[in-house]
C-alpha cells in the first residue's frame, strides 16, 4: 500500500563516478558494440547507463526516497523510464552528484476496473560545477490486483 | 559512419535489431552491469513462487537494447532524450525485434534534431513489449 506522505520526499545527495570499464560492461550487456563506447580514455555512456545509480546510492544512507513510497512488490511495476540530457550524455571520468525526489503521485482508472496509482521519482545529475547534466524520471504503477500474466 | 541530414527523412526506418532467443544469461549479464539484482529475473524457484513459469526478462534490458538500435544509427553522443514505456513481459526463448522511424525532423536552438518513435516486438505473436521515444541532435 502506497504511503501518500512520501510525496515530496527528497533523498540525500550521492556521488556517481562515470567509469570507463562500467561503460564497456553496460554497453556489452545492452548488445552495443558501437566504438563510441569502447574507444579512447573517456567513452560516452549509453542512453540508459544512469540506471547504475543502484551501485552508488547504497553507499549513502537515505539517498533513495523510493523506499518511503512502500509500493507493493506483488502489485507494483516499472511503467516508464525517461532520461533527458542537457548536452551529450556523460563521459567516463565525470563525477556526478545525484539527488532523487518523489515528484508526483496520481490515480487513474484501469481498463479492467480498479484504480492504478502512479508514482514518479525524479533524479537530477549535476557535474562538479553544479551544472544540471541529466535528469531521470522513473514512473512506477501499483495495480489494485496482482497483474495476471503468465508465459 | 556518420549519417547525413539529407538522408534523414521523416519515416526513415533502418532494418531492425534482432535480439534473442533471450537467455537467462542475458538477464544476469544485464543485472550485473546495471546493479538491479531483483531475483525474479534469474532465480527460478523465486519466479515460480511468484506465479511465473520462468524468470521474466529485465525490462531495462530490452529497453536498453532498443536504445542501442537507435544509437547504432545516430550515434550515442548525440542522444538528448530517451523515454520507454513497457507494454508486456518478455520471457526466455523470445526473439525480439527492435526498430523505429523518424517521426519529426527539425531545427531548434540552432541545432538539427530528429525525434524517433521506437518499438520492440516479439517475433511470432507480434506483441509490443516496449515502446519508446528518443531525440537526437544531428551534428553539422
Amino acid at each position: 500500500m502506497i504511503d501518500r506522505s512520501a510525496l515530496g520526499a527528497v533523498g540525500a545527495p550521492f556521488v556517481l563516478d562515470v567509469e570507463r570499464g562500467k561503460i564497456h560492461e553496460f554497453a556489452r550487456a545492452t548488445a552495443s558494440s558501437h566504438p563510441a563506447h569502447f574507444t579512447g580514455d573517456d567513452p560516452v555512456s549509453p542512453p540508459t547507463f544512469l540506471t547504475t545509480t543502484f551501485f552508488w546510492e547504497q553507499l549513502v544512507p537515505d539517498s533513495n526516497p523510493w523506499h518511503r513510497v512502500q509500493m507493493s512488490p506483488e502489485r507494483g511495476m516499472h511503467a516508464e523510464q525517461e532520461y533527458v540530457f542537457h548536452g551529450p550524455p556523460p563521459r567516463a571520468g565525470t563525477r556526478l552528484t545525484c539527488q532523487s525526489r518523489i515528484a508526483e503521485m496520481y490515480d487513474k482508472h484501469g481498463k479492467r476496473g480498479g484504480t492504478l496509482t502512479f508514482v514518479v521519482m525524479v533524479t537530477e545529475f549535476r557535474d562538479a560545477g553544479g551544472k544540471l547534466v541529466a535528469e531521470a524520471r522513473m514512473t512506477a504503477v501499483e495495480t489494485a490486483q496482482a497483474p495476471v500474466e503468465k508465459p | 559512419m556518420s549519417v547525413r541530414w539529407e538522408d534523414l527523412v521523416e519515416g526513415s526506418e533502418p532494418p531492425p535489431l534482432v535480439l534473442g532467443p533471450l537467455t537467462r544469461t542475458d538477464f544476469v549479464r544485464y543485472q550485473g552491469a546495471s546493479g538491479d539484482m531483483q531475483p525474479i529475473h534469474h532465480d527460478e524457484p523465486f519466479a515460480r513462487a511468484a506465479g511465473y513459469q520462468a524468470p521474466l526478462a529485465v525490462g531495462m534490458y530490452h529497453a536498453g537494447v532498443l536504445n542501442t538500435w537507435a544509437t547504432n544509427w545516430l550515434g550515442p553522443e548525440n542522444v538528448r532524450r530517451t523515454k520507454v514505456r513497457w507494454k508486456s513481459q518478455a520471457w526466455p526463448g523470445d526473439v525480439l525485434e527492435c526498430s523505429g522511424r523518424i517521426a519529426r525532423r527539425y531545427e531548434e536552438h540552432g541545432e538539427r534534431r530528429v525525434d524517433l518513435e521506437l518499438v520492440c516486438r516479439r517475433r511470432g505473436d507480434g506483441q509490443t513489449v516496449v515502446e519508446g521515444w528518443m531525440t537526437f541532435v544531428v551534428p553539422r
